[in-house]
């Protein structure tokens, strides 16, 4: 990828995160973190991952993204009250973030991480092998079990968000069909002699 | 090679500092933990392509996997302690001490 793709849209990554973290209505965070994730798988692109760029797009900006922007405007909140104040742990948290950050700098600047010609011979787009090809074989290959374990995962997640919220029917009415089976006559009806 | 490291390091940094900006409000926090993911996804790939190796990217996959359910679990509990105490603000949740 030419540099000047990657900074144009790396810029934009970092600059949308930053309206994310710094921006006072949650709707506008979300749509900045759309922004953000749009622009990373942009540059994934450029790091040959074609077919997770465009999954980046369809299931976390499709899927995750909009599940948070419906919570957003869901739920009624005073969004206002909540950032009254910076709280007393911010000088813990930028002593933290600087740490962090200048001790994965530091191991970064350390190396010169130059690819080596011998080891990037990664197939993308050689012998007409495409990277969704690419990717698909090696994970149904190498990975099969741990590929049923994660639609599992997925499958747990979706019953346990139902169970999690559903609450029954609410001001409407419903025919309840464990009493209707269980209902017997000799509870409706009682034969009296007529004597 | 270098700059997208540091694209990933300051996308994770940015994460970082969120989580103590916005401690207040849960939805800020699970998009924080949201973008500290993306970053480390973003290092997957990277290191996919330094090493040409594309197990670094079968990775990510199973990584956005996961990263769904985990939002659809923490979004439906969220929306269970915005029930029970009207809130989403941290401070308000403090049912459990002692």
């Amino acid at each position: 990828m030419p540099d000047i793709l990657f900074m144009i849209f790396a810029s934009i990554a970092v600059l949308s995160a930053l309206t994310v973290v710094l921006v006072k209505n949650p709707v506008y965070a979300v749509l900045s973190l759309i922004a953000c994730f749009i622009a990373t798988s942009l540059v994934w692109l450029g790091l040959d991952a074609e077919f997770l760029a465009w999954t980046l797009i369809l299931v976390y900006v499709g899927a995750v993204l909009v599940l948070f922007l419906f919570i957003v405007m869901m739920l009624d909140i005073r969004f206002a009250t909540m950032r009254a104040r910076f709280s007393r742990w911010l000088p813990v948290g930028i002593a933290i973030t600087a740490a962090l950050v200048a001790m994965l700098l530091a191991f970064i600047a350390k190396d010169k991480f130059i690819p080596n010609a011998d080891v990037a011979i990664l197939a993308y787009g050689k012998d007409n092998v495409r990277n969704a090809e690419l990717l698909g074989n090696h994970i149904f290959t190498n990975y099969l079990a741990q590929f049923e374990v994660a639609g599992v995962i997925l499958l747990v997640a979706i019953i346990a968000a139902i169970g999690l919220i559903y609450r029954g029917p609410r001001n409407r009415r419903q025919q309840n069909v464990h009493k209707q089976i269980s209902a017997d006559p000799r509870d409706r009806v009682r034969l009296v002699s007529g004597e | 090679m270098l700059q997208y490291l540091v694209f990933s390091l300051s996308l994770f940094g940015i994460g970082i500092a969120g989580l103590f900006i916005n401690r207040k409000n849960i939805i800020l926090l699970l998009m924080c933990i949201e973008l500290i993911l993306l970053s480390a996804n973003t290092n997957f790939v990277i290191f996919a392509k330094y090493w040409g190796d594309i197990g670094g990217q079968a990775f990510v996959f199973f990584v956005m996997t996961v990263a769904a359910a985990e939002a659809a679990i923490g979004l439906a509990l969220l929306v269970l302690v915005f029930r029970s105490i009207k809130s989403i603000n941290v401070e308000d949740i403090n049912q459990l001490k002692g």
